[in-house]
């Protein structure tokens, strides 16, 4: 028994570097929680919200990918030490652009994305407007 | 007033076929530059990823002459590939470094000993904390860095024959 | 033989498609009335096609025919038949001939079925859809062919995307294409009455049936894929905010919009226009979200063949039809009388609140899918993700949601304010109470959206029944339960949503044969790891046994698959469903030390996500068969006075 689960680890295994996978186990804190719920909250938090690099269009808190468990693994350590999740955010930005974070950023460029609702509501509104009978005297 | 609303919608669609057509034309290339690119490398320290080289700190990036940063995996395929052209360029007299992401001592020993080592340094990135910090967003990557220690070049994917003229250009402008 | 006669079949509809428009046109623009009596025939005819070779193509990949260069790249002979069958439209050009499928049958079904309309805009609303569908068919014709075949045949077959391999396949994508392309006949309804100038409450009555059924199957086409895509890949997320998500909630969005603007057009005579436009934005969001998907522009986790040559293609016909319907609504709408216009507190403004939050929502799910594509065309790359729409779409559906609830209890024509607040009352006490509940329990430990989710479902889900407060139930119409029953799903699902936010508890862990870990109230003791062979795949296999309480205990077997004709591995979740919540666990990899990682999820009343799409659809059910049947018995009744 034994014999063949290590008979298939290994047809994993060899299969990875096919895939262009590390065959490495993942990085300690990758899939592992911070023993302190409200730092694991802050690091997860911050994950959902960075994009994965090898992905398509997935955070890395749900990615297989080895570098998102890289990335999650790097994430929690900084956090246990005390830095802050925005710290942490920027610092990734610096490196990737705005486009590592699903967050929007304080970048004027995204500045109309936040006006879209408000100039929705506002064009709605207008149309509407003469189509409500003032109420009878 | 209602002329203006009525043909709005025709309007706001012939943007968004513009849009689509403007993507359709420019297809996303889906490649993530590094934002460092004319910054000063990061500092880091790496141990030695194969068992006949050393392992890299930056510093040693940022000896006055422009030296060539390849991050590359024994388990990546296109590393592989590119590994022809990582020896012709060693064979013109660049000096190349490199970082194994992810990576064990056999299996780069392997790797080298299979597609030859055009390296003077080989860093192990083991969790992909370097390649990370340097805005590398897969393997392989090159980076040209300048004397001083500053990145200049970011060649995303696999150096391709073709493209050795252009990065033996970069490293000369970079000095 | 069989790919022959496929390709002959969707030829001759495509002649058909040809000839039903020319006849069309030249019966109604040339005043030729005689040629208008072969056009429902035809429609019926080409519909018939076009379901053959829609069955030819199954009949291929059910035989494995590796003649064929789609079953060849897109098939295995050692799959099991249900993904042979299934796998007919996992890929591009078969789930295609789906779409001009589904729209063929939809065309002979309004030629068949199709009584209230006036003939000229039936006529018109026909050669609408014949005009879409031969877009399609000469898509399939000269950019996909399915039915293509290679010389020398290929010894097996390439085999299907893993990821595909699932029983939803055989459900999700039918029951999406049926609801998306539904959608098609209103849009031609619309192109009918505009040519024919006829927008009353006559022609709004003859559209809801097809606007219902078509938002029916919508709907349960995105419940199914919500539930695939969160037992699929793996992380316990049900809804990613993903471009190919949005491309099919955005026409569901018009879709609901339309549903409710027909509806005040049927009762009320009242916008007139707005249903039109909304009528050809519905389907237009389908084209959209079509290409949006296939071209590949923009990036997705869900499994898609992509293809930039074929989205210049699609791009194409959607500047045609959308173009040409947004440019026939312009030159034609002016000759539409505004309808009849309301009172400020009535139930017509409810709609129009309704409607105009849903168009908002849809305006922003369309402008955030594509704010990454519009920057990247001045050179800077942005994501634009779950933070973003949870933030702005959120607290504006909770609004629709309120609006949802008042609506029902507010008259026709005019209401008076403290009459429709006198009957909120009781919702309203249940979100004072909830609110308080809520605040004493959970305050600071769960997030202001969820927060507000919970008690806006609370109060909209009493809401939502008050319609039947004090009525006589069994002389209640069959379509106000279905109002009431839908009303209730989206209360439902909602709560769902915001328990699983909320509350879910996660454990990552890492264990050895014979170890135990604790997620929330449940102790999972790992028993072993063992190999399993499937038809064509292996796997590790976990035996997890799961207590919760004193309760009995129960197996769980989540699974790494390996799929060798793809080189691909998936993760099998096992979930083990409870009146109050869903466990999900999934097998990780092996780590160093030879532990096994878990990831364990309790998810408190998740499903009712899924339970609320479920009612959602099924009240829409009952409101389409009360209402035909409704139709029914009147027109008996007329033909037993006469």
């Amino acid at each position: 028994m034994r014999i063949l689960v290590a008979l298939i680890a290994i047809l994993f295994s060899v299969s990875a570097p096919v895939m262009g996978q590390s065959a490495l186990p993942p990085a300690p804190y990758a899939n592992r929680q911070i023993s302190d719920p409200v730092l694991e909250r802050k690091a997860k938090a911050l994950m959902e919200t960075i994009r994965c690099l090898t992905c398509q269009s997935q955070s890395i808190a749900d990615s297989d990918a080895s570098m998102a468990g890289d990335m999650r693994s790097q994430i929690r350590e900084r956090i246990m030490v005390g830095e802050e999740p925005e710290h942490i955010r920027a610092w990734l930005i610096e490196r990737y652009g705005d486009w590592v974070s699903y967050e929007p950023t304080a970048n004027p460029i995204l500045w109309p994305l936040w006006a879209a609702p408000f100039l929705l509501i506002g064009l709605g509104l207008l149309l509407l407007r003469g189509r409500i009978r003032r109420k009878r005297k | 007033m209602r002329k203006l609303l009525i043909w709005l919608p025709l309007g706001l669609f012939l943007g968004f076929f513009a849009l689509f057509a403007s993507g359709l034309l420019k297809p996303d290339d889906r490649v993530i530059t590094s934002k460092l690119v004319g910054k000063t490398l990061p500092a880091f320290s790496l141990p030695a990823a194969a068992s006949d080289r050393p392992g890299l700190v930056s510093t040693e990036l940022a000896t006055g002459k422009p030296r060539l940063l390849n991050i590359f995996a024994s388990w990546c395929l296109p590393c592989a590939a590119e590994a022809p052209q990582l020896l012709a360029l060693a064979q013109e007299g660049v000096e190349i470094d490199a970082i194994a992401i992810r990576d064990a001592r056999p299996d780069v020993d392997r790797f080298l000993a299979r597609y030859g080592n055009p390296y003077s340094r080989i860093g192990l990135d083991a969790r992909s904390g370097v390649q990370i910090a340097l805005g590398s967003s897969g393997v392989p990557e090159s980076f040209v860095i300048d004397g001083k220690g500053r990145i200049v070049y970011q060649h995303v994917g696999d150096i391709r024959a073709d493209d050795v003229p252009m990065i033996l250009q970069r490293l000369k402008d970079a000095r | 033989m069989i790919a022959e006669a496929g390709l002959i079949a969707l030829w001759l509809a495509f002649a058909l498609a040809l000839l039903q428009l020319t006849l069309v046109g030249f019966g109604l623009a040339g005043g030729k009335q005689e040629l208008l009596g072969s056009v429902r025939p035809i429609a019926v005819a080409q519909g018939g096609l076009i379901v053959i070779a829609f069955a030819l193509l199954i009949a291929l990949f059910l035989r494995s025919d590796m003649s064929v260069l789609l079953v060849v790249n897109n098939s295995h002979s050692m799959k099991p038949w249900l993904y042979k069958f299934a796998g007919t439209w996992g890929n591009h050009e078969g789930s295609m001939l789906l779409w001009v499928t589904v729209m063929g049958v939809a065309g002979a079904a309004v030629a068949l079925f199709e009584r209230a309309l006036r003939r000229d805009t039936h006529m018109a609303t026909l050669g609408g859809q014949a005009a879409i569908s031969l877009g399609f068919y000469a898509f399939l014709l000269f950019a996909s062919n399915p039915f293509a075949r290679i010389d020398p045949p290929a010894a097996d077959g390439q085999g299907l995307n893993p990821l595909l391999q699932d029983p939803g396949l055989a459900f999700h994508p039918p029951t999406l294409y049926l609801g998306y392309v539904g959608l098609s006949v209103a849009f031609s309804f619309a192109i009918g009455a505009l040519l024919t100038r006829r927008v009353d409450a006559a022609f709004a009555r003859a559209m809801r049936p097809w606007v219902l059924g078509a938002w029916i199957l919508l709907t349960l086409g995105i419940t199914a894929g919500s539930y695939w895509a969160y037992y699929e890949l793996g992380w316990g997320g049900w809804w990613f905010w993903d471009p190919v998500e949005n491309a099919s909630l955005m026409p569901w969005l018009a879709a609901t919009a339309l549903l409710h603007s027909v509806t005040v057009l049927a009762t009320r005579d009242a916008l007139r226009a707005w249903t039109v436009m909304l009528a050809v934005i519905a389907f237009s969001m389908s084209m959209v979200g079509t290409f949006l998907v296939r071209s590949g522009i923009l990036t997705s986790v869900h499994a898609f063949a992509v293809d930039p040559e074929r989205g210049t293609f699609i791009l194409v016909l959607l500047g045609f039809y959308i173009g040409g319907a947004l440019a026939l609504f312009g030159w034609r709408v002016g000759a539409v009388r505004e309808g009849a216009p309301f009172e400020l507190v009535s139930r017509e403004t409810m709609l129009v609140v309704n409607n105009l939050l849903l168009t908002v929502i849809l305006g922003l799910v369309l402008i955030g899918t594509l704010y990454p594509l519009m920057t990247e065309a001045f050179g800077h790359k942005v994501s634009v993700g779950a933070p973003y729409f949870d933030r702005i779409a959120g607290p504006i559906a909770l609004i629709l949601m309120l609006v949802m609830a008042a609506g029902p209890l507010t008259r026709w024509r005019r209401d008076r304010l403290s009459v429709v607040a006198r009957r909120l009352l009781v919702p309203a006490v249940i979100a004072i109470f909830a609110v308080a509940l809520l605040a004493w329990v959970a305050w600071g430990r769960i997030g202001v959206l969820p927060f507000f989710g919970l008690v806006v479902a609370l109060a909209v889900g009493a809401g939502s029944i008050a319609p039947l407060w004090k009525r006589n139930l069994r002389r209640t119409p069959l379509f106000t339960y279905g109002m009431v029953i839908a009303h209730l799903g989206c209360a439902v699902s909602l709560a769902g949503m915001a328990c699983d936010s909320a509350f879910t508890v996660e454990k990552l862990a890492a264990v050895r044969v014979g170890d135990s870990v604790q997620a929330g109230d449940w102790t999972l003791q790992f028993n072993r790891i063992s190999p399993i062979a499937g038809d064509n795949w292996t796997a590790l296999q976990a035996d997890l046994e799961a207590v919760r309480g004193g309760g009995a205990p129960v197996m769980l077997h989540p699974q790494s698959r390996f799929f060798a004709s793809a080189a691909t591995t998936t993760t099998e979740a096992a979930l083990l469903t409870r009146w109050n919540g869903q466990l999900y666990v999934v097998l990780g990899q092996e780590a160093e030390d030879g532990r096994w990682q878990l990831r364990i999820w309790w998810k408190p009343f998740v499903t009712l996500i899924w339970l609320g799409g479920i009612l959602i659809a099924l009240g829409g059910a009952l409101a389409l068969i009360g209402r035909e049947r409704r139709g029914w018995q009147l027109k008996w009744r007329e033909r037993a006075a006469a």
